[in-house]
C-alpha cells in the first residue's frame, strides 16, 4: 500500500450482531485502478463494501480513503470524502422519477459529472426521465444507480454485483458503459460473480475467502493461472 | 429498450421533472375550481353546515402535517394532536388576554406548535417505525395530561370566553361564513406551502428517506437532520390547525388534543392516501363528517363506521381515496387513448 492509494484497508474486522464476517481484511486500491473482489457467496464481499461505505460499523481496523481515516465514520461522511456505491439489486428510489433520482444524487455537487452528461452517456434514461424508478427495466435501473453514483463525482466507486439479475445482453451494455468510464480516473472496487465481466473491467483481482483476502494479482496473471482460479473459486 | 422487459405501464408524469406539462395545467385548473367551489359554499349553505365545514378545514390542516410526516417521510405519528392542542390553547390565550386579531392568533399557534415540536422532536426523530409511533404517542399523552391538570389553562374544564376573531382591526367576525372564509384562506395557504415543500429538493430528500434511508446516507445526506426539520414543520402546521380550530369554537379543552384526535388524524391520512396531500384532506372531511354529523343519527356508532371504513380501505384501496381516484383517471385516459372516437 502507498500513500496514493484511493482505498487502503488494514486488518478490518466487521460483522453483524457480534458475529465475525470480515476477519482481518487487508486490501488496497491504487488511484484510478479497478480491482475486482471475487469470492463465493457468503464470504463477506458485500459486508466489506458496506463497511467501507460506512453503512456497517467495523469492530476494528483501519479504512483510509485518499489518506483520510474513515473507519467507523457515518455513511454521509464517507460519501463526502468521494466514495459512492452502486448497491446490489440497484436500489433506485422506486417512487421517484429518473430525474428526481438523479437530482438526489447531484445535490450539492459541482464536479465534472452533471445530469446532462449522465443523460448523454445513458440515452435510455434521457428518454425515460419522467418515469418512476419502478417503471424501469432492470438494465435501466442499473444505469440509473450508476448515474446516481457518478453524480457524486466519486474518486472511489464501490460496485456491488452490477450484473446481478440482468440478462447477458444487458450485462454487456452495462459493461460497455463501465468500460467507457476507464478514462475518468475513478478507482473502483468491483464485487462480481460474473468472471467474464470482472476480467473485462478490472486491472487487478483479489479473492476473498472466509472474511480474508487470500489472493491478489493482476487480472492477466489470474486469467492465465487456471489452476489457481479453479482452486480459489471453483471455476476455471 | 435494454432487455425487452420494460413494463407495459403508462409513464406516470409527476410534473416535477418536465415542468409545466399538460397534467400540471389540468391540476391547476382543478385546484382553482375546488377552491372556488369551497369559497362559494357559505353562499348556498346555512350556518350549521358551514361551521361543520370550518371544523373540517381546520382539522384538514392538522392532517396535512400528519401526511407530511407519515405519507411523505414515512414516519407514522400519534403525537401531532399535542401540537394541534398547543396551537389551540395559544390562540385562545391570545384571544382572551391580548388581541382578537385572527392573524396574530394563527401565527402564535403556528410558532408555539413549532417550538413544542422542536423541543420534543429531537428525541422522537432518533427512532423509527413502531418505536417512533410509541414515542409520539407518549409525547401526545403527556401534553394531553398536562393540559388536563394545569389550572392556568383551565385544567380539565378547558378555556372558554374567547372573543370572536377580527381581521385588520375590523369588527368581530361573528357570522359563520366569515370565520369559514378566514379558515379556508389559511388552509389554502398552508396547503400551498406544504405542497411547495414536498416538490422542493427538501421534499425529494424526505421522499428518499421514506424509500431508503441507508441509501440516502450513502449519498451524503443526514436523514436525522431532515427528519427533525420535517417534525418541526409538521408541528408548526399542526399548531396553525389548532389555532383555526379554536377560532371557530372559541373554546379549547384537553379533549381537543387527546389520543382520539391523533388517531383520527392518522386515520384520515390512511383513508385519504398517504403522501398525496389532497387525499388526506378529503379523508379529514370524511372522518369528521362521520364522527360529528353522521354518528348522532346512527345511535353514536360513528366509531364503528370509521373502523369499517378503515378496514375496507386497507383491504380494497391500500393507496386510499387518492389512489382510487388516480387509478380511475389513468384508466379513463387509457381508454380514451385506445378509443379516440
Amino acid at each position: 500500500m502507498t500513500g496514493t492509494d484511493a482505498l487502503a484497508v488494514r486488518d478490518l474486522h466487521a460483522g453483524y450482531a457480534g458475529t465475525t464476517v470480515l476477519d482481518g481484511v487487508d486490501f488496497a486500491v491504487p488511484a484510478g485502478t479497478v480491482v475486482a473482489l471475487l469470492g463465493r457467496n457468503g464470504v463477506g464481499k458485500t459486508t466489506f463494501v458496506h463497511t467501507v461505505m460506512g453503512l456497517l460499523k467495523p469492530y476494528s481496523g483501519s479504512i483510509r480513503v485518499d489518506g483520510h481515516e474513515l473507519a467507523g465514520a457515518a455513511a454521509h461522511t464517507v460519501a463526502r470524502h468521494g466514495v459512492a456505491i452502486v448497491p446490489q439489486g440497484r436500489r433506485v428510489f422506486a417512487p421517484l422519477t429518473v430525474e428526481e433520482n438523479l437530482r438526489i444524487g447531484s445535490r450539492g455537487e459541482h464536479g465534472a459529472w452533471t445530469r446532462e452528461r449522465v443523460y448523454e452517456l445513458m440515452p435510455p434514461l434521457a428518454e425515460r426521465r419522467a418515469h418512476r424508478g419502478d417503471q424501469l427495466s432492470g438494465g435501466e435501473q442499473q444505469m440509473l444507480a450508476i448515474g446516481r453514483a457518478l453524480l457524486r463525482n466519486p474518486r472511489l466507486l464501490l460496485l456491488d454485483e452490477p450484473s446481478d439479475g440482468l440478462a447477458p445482453a444487458v450485462v454487456d451494455r452495462i459493461a460497455g458503459l463501465l468500460e467507457g468510464l476507464r478514462g475518468e480516473g475513478i478507482a473502483a472496487v468491483l464485487v462480481e460473480q460474473d468472471l467474464h465481466l470482472a476480467f473485462r473491467l478490472a486491472d487487478e483481482v483479489a479473492v476473498m475467502r472466509k472474511g480474508r483476502i487470500v489472493h491478489r494479482s493482476s487480472t492477466a496473471d489470474f486469467r492465465q493461472d487456471r489452476e489457481r482460479a479453479h482452486s480459489l473459486l471453483g471455476v476455471g | 429498450m435494454l432487455d425487452g422487459t420494460t413494463p407495459a405501464v403508462e409513464p406516470l408524469r409527476t410534473g416535477t421533472a418536465d415542468g409545466a406539462d399538460r397534467p400540471g395545467r389540468r391540476r391547476a385548473v382543478v385546484t382553482v375550481a375546488v377552491v372556488a367551489l369551497l369559497a362559494a359554499t357559505p353562499l348556498f349553505l346555512g350556518p350549521y353546515p358551514v361551521t361543520a365545514m370550518t371544523r373540517m378545514l381546520a382539522f384538514a390542516v392538522l392532517v396535512l402535517g400528519v401526511d407530511l410526516l407519515t405519507g411523505v417521510t414515512g414516519l407514522p405519528s400519534l403525537g401531532q394532536a399535542a401540537y394541534f392542542g398547543v396551537g389551540a390553547y395559544t390562540a385562545v390565550l391570545i384571544g382572551i388576554h391580548l388581541t382578537p386579531d385572527a392573524m396574530v392568533q394563527a401565527l402564535g399557534g403556528l410558532v408555539m406548535g413549532l417550538v413544542a415540536a422542536a423541543v420534543t422532536g429531537w428525541v422522537a426523530v432518533r427512532a423509527r417505525g413502531i418505536v417512533f409511533l410509541m414515542l409520539t404517542l407518549a409525547i401526545g399523552e403527556s401534553v394531553h395530561q398536562l393540559a388536563g391538570t394545569w389550572s392556568t389553562v383551565g385544567g380539565s374544564n378547558g378555556l372558554a370566553g374567547m372573543p370572536p376573531i377580527s381581521l385588520f382591526g375590523g369588527p368581530p367576525l361573528t357570522a359563520a361564513g366569515f370565520v369559514y372564509w378566514w379558515v379556508l384562506a389559511v388552509a389554502v395557504l398552508v396547503f400551498a406551502g406544504v405542497a411547495l415543500v414536498v416538490r422542493s429538493p427538501y421534499g425529494r430528500t424526505l421522499r428518499g428517506i421514506r424509500d431508503n434511508e441507508a441509501r440516502m446516507r450513502a449519498l451524503g445526506y443526514r436523514p436525522a437532520l431532515a427528519r427533525y426539520g420535517v417534525f418541526c414543520l409538521a408541528g408548526a402546521v399542526a399548531g396553525a390547525g389548532g389555532a383555526l380550530w379554536a377560532q371557530q369554537a372559541r373554546f379549547v379543552s384537553p379533549g381537543d388534543m387527546g389520543f382520539e384526535v391523533a388517531a383520527l388524524a392518522l386515520l384520515s391520512v390512511v383513508v385519504g392516501g398517504p403522501g398525496s396531500l389532497w387525499g388526506p384532506c378529503l379523508g379529514a372531511a370524511l372522518v369528521l363528517l362521520v364522527r360529528d354529523n353522521l354518528s348522532p343519527s346512527i345511535g353514536g356508532h360513528g366509531p364503528l363506521v370509521l373502523g369499517t371504513v378503515f378496514i375496507a380501505v386497507v383491504l380494497l384501496a391500500p393507496r386510499g381515496l387518492a389512489g382510487l381516484t388516480g387509478a380511475r383517471i389513468l384508466a379513463a385516459a387509457r381508454r380514451r387513448k385506445e378509443n379516440p372516437s
